[in-house]
């Protein structure tokens, strides 16, 4: 009796660890779906879209999940495929440093004033 | 004298933004994208069309040789725009032409093919549409040119045309 409980609570937890496991690959498979681009959309995720292309990269980041690859490494899959516009997320390089940069200075600039002004009114 | 330049800093913005919308609204809405460097082609295992055997992609594609490979489909009718000069590529023996069948009906694809004419030396099935995005394909008809070294040299989203044709023909020259 003792044994079969034994088997019972085994049997059980491995079926719970297996839910969360897909759990958590089904959470991963929807942040990056939010964050890459529909490409032949009008401002759509693909998460959000239903298009045949759409379709497709839902079944490919499906695929890579279930063979093991983390977040950033699909993402590298699909910016190597289909360049940077493909994810909403963009990497700070050469080509988007002034994306990154310009709300940083502008906000820097905007104190600048403030605080100017501040001190003449004093 | 600050009044002024004000007045000089507010133009200048303005007339930025003017020209970041200006430019933005006349750019077309369809992502094309460039390739910025020759692309290996995908390591993959795909169904023949005609034998439903699996094939490897080292067997498809052979060094020394020019490709093309077309995306298609039945239900795609700027498919059947671009098939005359498909099928008129297909006679030019410095090349051959890979089909690649995308989401498509077994049975309304061969009804095209009889059709239509079959300018492809091999037919390979994509019933998923994963293959195509092995590829960085978009969607059909798209159409790929992989050069000696098996490499991805230049793409063609959407139908071909004379003019893409002309150009094919001076790549594979």
């Amino acid at each position: 009796m003792k044994i079969l409980k034994i088997f019972i609570i085994l049997f059980l937890s491995i079926g719970f660890s297996h839910l969360k496991s897909d759990e958590k690959n089904d959470e991963l498979k929807s942040k990056i779906l939010k964050n890459i681009r529909c490409l032949i959309c009008q401002g759509q995720s693909v998460y959000d879209s239903e298009s045949e292309f759409a379709s497709s990269i839902k079944l490919i980041v499906d695929r890579k999940i279930n063979e093991g690859l983390k977040e950033d490494q699909i993402y590298e899959f699909l910016r190597e495929k289909y360049g940077e516009w493909a994810i909403y997320d963009p990497q700070l390089n050469e080509k988007t440093y002034i994306l990154w940069l310009l709300p940083l200075l502008l906000f820097l600039f905007g104190g600048v004033i403030m605080i100017k002004k501040l001190i003449f009114k004093n | 004298m600050k009044n002024k330049f004000s007045l000089f800093i507010a133009i200048i913005f303005l007339s930025f933004c003017f020209i970041v919308f200006y430019k933005g609204l006349s750019k077309p809405n369809t992502y094309i994208p460039k390739i910025m460097s020759k692309k290996n082609i995908p390591i993959f295992e795909v169904k023949d069309f005609n034998s439903n055997a699996y094939l490897n992609s080292e067997n498809i594609f052979e060094e020394d040789t020019f490709y093309i490979v077309n995306i298609w489909a039945s239900w795609c009718v700027p498919c059947r725009t671009e098939h005359p000069l498909l099928m008129g590529l297909s006679k030019n023996q410095s090349v051959k032409l890979i089909g690649l069948n995308y989401k498509d009906n077994l049975s309304n694809a061969k009804k095209f093919i009889n059709e239509f004419g079959n300018p492809y030396s091999q037919i390979i099935v994509d019933n998923d549409g994963t293959l195509s995005v092995e590829f960085g394909a978009y969607g059909v008809p798209e159409t790929l040119i992989i050069d000696k070294n098996k490499k991805i040299i230049r793409k063609f989203i959407g139908p071909i045309n004379k003019k893409i044709v002309e150009e094919i023909k001076l790549i594979i020259k």
